[in-house]
């Protein structure tokens, strides 16, 4: 039976009617027609549903809807702040760091959570984050160029 | 002013790729067009007669009411000066939105903002039989130059008419037709306002050589990136319709498996359900995807299957299951093979494995269907979104002009995408449903009903003489392809083969076809020549080689790697290149061996390209390394395992791809040849780097790795690699 979620998403409150077994994922982009975050596994291997919760990344199609009380979650929507993109983003753009693009969201949100929880990552901390997300078209190298300058320009963490 | 004139009607070339031909309506007329433009210049370029008749001389009815049927492409200038462009191409990240968008501004002469790309949209867009082959930058980029050199000509005639002057005085630049002599200049936008134009003409306009390119030849950023960086951007799934319902199609227990009974009770007592049983389609949509997911576990399905063969036995169930070959390029022969082998004494053999695999888009496939009486229309991310509406029109029995296939830009291909089955579902339940339906593939239905790159054997034979020139060349492939079959070394003596298979899997096209496992079995095998012969393999090559492009990929690409520096212990170097697509590539690896722990890592690769004159050099690095990147996927470690009509392992926890670790670094030697055409870039490229592996690795185990992917063999030799 559909139970009502108080849910905090990027900043603004949403009440959602949902089954309890539904996953964060789903609501996202069912419910709320918040679909920068993608599917692409449902089995937390891919990277491509990566959200923010209280600051860390999360795999949002393993995420139950049930768990999220009184928790801060932050979606690719919620990264600019009026018009000026966040740094990592705004990294993205500057490396050239995509193909196709589906894996990017999932991408920046897992480097803006890395960044939120770690100042100055080394190359080899930054390939360790970032296992978890796959990029089948190959744009690794670059996504890695733009964490490092994102790393640079420095930010106050996003929560 | 006119729009038909008496050029003939015919078949693009690319047409050839398929096997069915699609029939060529444009269900729009002109005053549809202009409702949908609004006023402005309206300019059809047409294909020269050449093109037309390159393939077919096929010949179709010209349509009184329609457009002409021989387009290639057309374009509009609006009253504000803006371009819009109508490409049936597609987008699946391989950036053409950009690189296609910079030939427009270059023969335009405007900033690239100003040009806007209309893509896939089977009813607004010319025909186009798909985006595969590595045919966008040939052949489409130079069709928008020729719409783009002609509307830029328009643009003059109107100005001369207007200013009473010859044409041939007036020139464009920045969005401006500007007469040096009075100094005089208009903008495009007033040049076109108030008008209602439409140009045919001929696609024979001179073109800005590459030279002179200002825009085209620049690393101009992707399109629209800010939408994909901030989310904003909407894939195929992501799109949404009101009342939109979530479908679920219930897979068979195995492949071709036959429905023989299904409970739907259950199921049917949902509240809010659609349930289609048509024949073997079984499925179900609901207002959520909790609700259709529900429903379809519901249905207690009763599948019959036949026995099938299994990985574990693939390659002898290809040698043993050949069917007749069709088509002209199954075989070729020179010289006298047989012969040369006679009198050889040193006759080399080698076989090679190669696995299907996945392509694997992140996006798997999507489509959303809406019906509007006997009409239905259909986002969806394809290849081929006139194929998809042909297909649509067969399974409803249509004609095309009720159809239309949008094609938002989408989360890749590789060549995977090039069929329409998520169309077709999503399309079935919503005329069941009478409202839009949306059908998103889960990762596992990716991996099981979409369908693979062909697996193959090759067997590779040859003879060579004391001088390092080879002699003899015998190459049959079963099953996995004849792309780039051919070998591009000279050689007097050669049979080449394709031997069909009847495929246990469906198979199609993965990026580069089967070019991919040519190249592999026949850079491998050239090195293991070379060292029976005790001569550098680069060395070798370069012996049994004269085309000069060739050449100069393989040497330029060796000379930045380094070949000739001395070699560190324990440290091997590979090459593998070739010709394909248009495109001439050579790829060097350098590997490492931990000899007390058998571990080997790739420190390096180099891939030096030719692809003629450079679009864009961003984008262009960006697929090389994209390439070499997949391409160490199906090297390593891709592998589709399937055991009596399943596939085994359907899932990212069971299938690995290529991760941030797996990564060496990648150089890329980009030879611009401005001289030369534009071509593709999006598939040579993945060509090296298995063979080139595989070679460094063998330089210092001396083992000979003979299958796609390797890790297994390199595994039962104590190795490890990635």
């Amino acid at each position: 039976m559909p139970t009502t979620y108080a849910l905090r998403i990027n900043g603004q409150s949403f009440s959602v009617d949902a089954d309890p077994d539904v996953n964060l994922l789903t609501v996202l982009r069912e419910n709320l027609d918040l679909t920068g975050t993608k599917y692409g596994c449902g089995e937390g291997q891919c990277g491509a549903c990566t959200v923010l919760i209280d600051g860390r990344a999360h795999r949002s199609c393993m995420t139950p809807i049930t768990t999220l009380a009184g928790k801060s979650i932050i979606t690719i929507e919620g990264l600019a702040k009026d018009d000026h993109l966040h740094p990592v983003q705004q990294a993205f753009l500057d490396e050239g760091a995509m193909q196709c693009a589906y894996c990017t969201s999932g991408m920046i949100m897992s480097a803006v959570s890395l960044l939120n929880n770690r100042e100055n990552p080394s190359d080899a901390e930054i390939l360790q984050f970032m296992q978890g997300n796959i990029c089948r078209c190959g744009t690794y190298p670059r996504i890695v160029a733009a964490i490092r300058k994102a790393s640079a320009a420095g930010k106050e963490p996003v929560r | 002013m006119t729009r038909r004139n008496n050029l003939t009607a015919g078949l693009e070339p690319e047409r050839y790729e398929l096997h069915e031909p699609v029939s060529f309506i444009f269900e729009s007329d002109r005053r549809d067009f202009f409702k949908f433009l609004g006023a402005g210049i309206f300019v059809v370029c047409a294909a020269s007669k050449t093109t037309a008749f390159q393939e077919s001389g096929r010949a179709r009815r010209a349509s009184e009411d329609n457009l002409p049927q021989e387009i290639d492409a057309w374009l509009h200038i609006g009253e504000k000066g803006e371009i819009t462009v109508f490409t049936g191409k597609v987008e699946v990240g391989q950036n053409i939105r950009t690189s296609l968008s910079q030939a427009v501004a270059e023969e335009m002469r405007v900033p690239i903002v100003s040009v806007r790309m209309v893509m896939g949209d089977t009813q607004i867009v010319p025909f186009d039989m798909g985006t595969f082959g590595s045919r966008t930058t040939p052949v489409m980029n130079l069709q928008l130059r020729r719409v783009s050199a002609a509307a830029r000509d328009a643009l003059i005639a109107l100005a001369a008419k207007q200013w009473n002057t010859d044409p041939a005085h007036l020139t464009a630049a920045d969005g401006k037709i500007i007469d040096p002599k009075s100094n005089r200049s208009a903008t495009y936008a007033e040049l076109v306002k108030g008008q209602q134009i439409t140009q045919l003409l001929p696609a024979e306009d001179p073109l800005i050589p590459a030279v002179q390119w200002k825009i085209a030849g620049q690393a101009v950023p992707k399109v629209d990136g800010r939408d994909f960086v901030t989310g904003k951007h909407r894939y195929p799934s992501d799109y949404k319709l009101p009342d939109m319902l979530y479908g679920k199609v219930v897979r068979p227990s195995a492949f071709g498996a036959t429905l023989v009974s299904v409970d739907t009770s259950a199921a049917e007592k949902m509240p809010g359900i659609t349930l289609v049983h048509d024949g073997n389609f079984l499925a179900v949509a609901a207002p959520t995807t909790a609700l259709a997911e529900k429903a379809a576990a519901a249905l207690k399905p009763e599948w019959k299957a036949e026995p099938q063969p299994s990985s574990k036995e693939l390659f002898e169930y290809l040698k043993k299951n050949q069917i007749p070959a069709e088509g002209r390029d199954s075989l070729h022969e020179t010289g006298d093979v047989q012969k040369a082998f006679a009198s050889t004494a040193h006759r080399l053999n080698s076989t090679f494995n190669i696995a299907y695999i996945a392509h694997a888009p992140l996006e798997p496939r999507a489509a959303l269907a809406q019906w509007n009486g006997d009409h239905v229309t259909v986002w969806t991310g394809t290849q081929r979104p006139f194929g998809v509406r042909g297909e649509l029109a067969t399974a409803f029995h249509l004609p095309e002009e009720k159809v239309r296939v949008l094609m938002p830009d989408t989360g890749s291909g590789y060549g995977g995408k090039h069929t329409g089955e998520a169309a077709l579902e999503a399309a079935r339940l919503a005329r069941a449903a009478k409202r839009p339906v949306k059908v998103a593939w889960t990762r596992e239905e990716e991996f099981t009903w979409a369908y693979f790159r062909p697996a193959g054997l090759i067997e590779v034979s040859s003879a060579v003489d004391a001088d390092g020139k080879i002699t003899a060349w015998e190459f049959h492939n079963y099953n996995s392809g004849a792309a780039g079959i051919r070998t591009y070394y000279d050689i007097p003596n050669q049979r080449i083969e394709f031997h069909p298979v009847n495929s246990p899997l469906r198979q199609g096209s993965y990026r580069a076809l089967a070019a991919t496992a040519n190249h592999f079995a026949r850079e491998v095998h050239m090195d293991e020549i070379a060292a029976t012969l005790k001569m550098d393999p680069l060395e070798f090559r370069l012996k049994n080689l004269q085309d000069q492009r060739l050449r100069a990929v393989f040497e330029q690409g060796g000379k930045q790697f380094g070949w000739n520096k001395p070699r560190a212990a324990n440290r091997g170097f590979g090459v593998g290149g070739g010709f394909e697509k248009l495109g001439y590539m050579a790829t060097f690896v350098e590997v490492s061996l931990k000899p007390e722990t058998g571990e080997i890592k790739i420190e390096r690769a180099l891939t030096a390209f030719d692809c003629g004159a450079i679009v864009n050099p961003d984008g262009l690095r960006n697929q090389l390394t994209g390439a070499n990147i997949m391409g160490l996927g199906g090297a390593i470690f891709e592998a589709i395992e399937f055991e009596n009509g399943r596939i085994v392992n359907n899932v990212f926890s069971k299938y690995r791809v290529p991760r941030f670790r797996d990564v060496p670094p990648i150089d890329a030697l980009l030879i611009d040849r401005k001289d030369q055409p534009s071509v593709g870039a999006g598939e040579a490229p993945i060509l090296g780097i298995a063979p080139a592996l595989a070679n460094a690795i063998f330089a210092i185990t001396r083992i000979p790795l003979h299958s796609l992917p390797m890790a297994p063999q390199l595994v039962s030799h104590g190795y490890q690699l990635g």
